[in-house]
């Protein structure tokens, strides 16, 4: 059995290398496209005009309210199989961009709901303070409130992109080749391995690996802003 | 006309009328202290005069040039607004420094942001000012690493660094441990030497009596009396004043 699995191994490794590098693309595609649109959707729904965060709020509970993995399906079958015009393409690539709208559609959504608490979380003195020194609103934006605002969503940003990690192996739905798409193969057939479950046990490993340096990293950053409260 | 002037001012949140009609003025280099209950409409004053709420309608004036008409001046731009802030400094009472940056950099931000100089003396001043407030050993200090007195001495360093015509304060000790509350006032009294314009709302009727050149006692957002420390403390015409004292001075 395990002469068995190392004979196995380097073949499987290496197909599970260029799984796990989509994996880590949609990963940074995703935190790339969220974390920017998130800010913009938490300021949407804490817009003044009731129109726009009645909207904002509505799309936020629709997003968060039902699976991302229906989510995905939606996005990558509505467009060719009920508007029959099929922008994604057959090819991974477009696997890969109607993933990377879903993910980061999702996780846009929960963002907006961290960066509203943290926002909402910085006093109102300090905005207070920002104004009465003369300053605009943006400068008491990205001076004054930013940086304690991301000290105070640190911990529950961590949480979610750790769980984002996880995640993407719901693109396996749409037949995205991430990690367990690559495992799954050995199962099928591929490379002249066949039957073999072990591949796709072994990607756990692959998650933990990725999960645990990200947890350190984020343990550094929290560290790292610890000189103020 | 008086260096500094507010007329008639008038401020409701929703059904309930915080300032009634508010009037008074102020020469440079006065110091104004602001008495009475809470309730009474002092700290909605002292916002009003910051801009951080808009008066419904009255004026303020500083210098001979009306700054805000409430009957006119409901929307305007930020510019504007900020502009017109820049006129008054004001001391929190519970000192909203800037926690991630250091007492200096507190001092320094805004004149930074704001390019008023270059940025050598802009050090140099916010240094001088730190000096100025007894702390030039904790420049460095963040404020998690200050005692509350100190850091309402920081605050103050921060709103001298824009040289406002006129110095506000919040209840400026009320945050604080009665021990730490002498430093505080100590470092106000000394701003008076200079030319400094300041308001003051308080409930250290001591600090009111010696500091202050006009006290004003305020309840249901009016203006109940107004005086010398003198006529105020010792000869109070309104039987509110004269209740207001007598409580404040059992305590």
């Amino acid at each position: 059995m395990i002469q068995h699995i190392a004979e196995q191994f380097p073949t499987v490794f290496a197909a599970l290398n260029v799984g796990f590098l989509q994996t880590v693309k949609l990963f940074v595609v995703t935190l790339l496209g969220a974390i920017p649109f998130g800010l913009l959707i938490s300021f949407g729904s804490m817009s003044k005009i009731k129109a726009i965060s009645a909207t904002v709020k509505t799309v936020v509970w629709i997003v968060r309210g039902s699976p991302l993995m229906i989510q995905l399906l939606i996005i990558y079958y509505f467009p060719g199989l009920v508007l029959h015009t099929p922008i994604w393409g057959s090819g991974e690539q477009g696997r890969f961009i109607a993933a990377a709208i879903a993910f980061i559609i999702n996780y846009a959504c929960y963002f907006s709901e961290i960066y509203r608490s943290g926002i909402q979380g910085v006093p109102i003195g300090q905005t207070e303070a920002g104004k009465v020194l003369g300053l605009s609103k943006s400068q008491i934006f990205f001076k004054v409130t930013l940086l304690q605002m991301i000290k105070r969503i640190m911990p529950p940003m961590a949480n979610e992109i750790i769980t984002l990690v996880k995640d993407t192996s719901l693109a396996r739905i749409i037949a995205l080749q991430e990690v367990i798409w690559a495992g799954q193969a050995f199962l099928k057939g591929s490379q002249g391995i066949s039957g073999e479950i072990w591949p796709l046990f072994f990607t756990a490993v692959y998650y933990l690996a990725f999960s645990g340096l990200l947890t350190l990293l984020f343990g550094y950053i929290e560290k790292k802003l610890s000189y103020f409260r | 006309m008086a260096f500094f002037e507010v007329n008639n001012l008038i401020k409701s949140f929703g059904k309930t009328k915080v300032l009634k009609g508010v009037s008074f003025s102020l020469e440079k280099g006065e110091v104004l202290a602001i008495i009475g209950s809470s309730g009474g409409g002092k700290t909605t004053l002292l916002r009003c005069i910051n801009f951080l709420e808009l008066a419904d309608s009255g004026t303020i004036s500083v210098g001979g040039k009306v700054l805000y008409d409430g009957t006119v001046d409901k929307k305007m731009s930020d510019t504007k607004m900020r502009e017109m802030r820049l006129h008054f400094g004001l001391v929190f009472q519970n000192f909203n420094l800037f926690p991630q940056y250091t007492a200096l950099k507190n001092v320094m931000l805004a004149p930074l942001l704001l390019k008023i100089d270059r940025e050598e003396n802009i050090a140099s001043t916010a240094r001088e000012l730190i000096d100025r407030v007894g702390l030039s050993d904790k420049a460095d200090f963040y404020p998690c690493q200050l005692s509350g007195g100190q850091q309402q001495r920081v605050a103050i360093a921060r709103a001298l660094a824009l040289k406002p015509d006129i110095l506000c304060f919040d209840e400026p000790t009320s945050a604080l441990d009665p021990e730490l509350t002498g430093e505080v006032l100590r470092v106000i009294k000394g701003l008076k030497s200079s030319d400094s314009t300041m308001v003051v709302v308080t409930h250290e009727m001591e600090f009111a009596r010696n500091v202050a050149d006009k006290i004003i006692f305020m309840a249901d957002g009016v203006i109940e009396e107004m005086g010398t420390p003198e006529q105020l403390f010792e000869h109070p015409q309104s039987e509110k004043t004269k209740a207001f004292l007598s409580r404040s001075l059992e305590r």
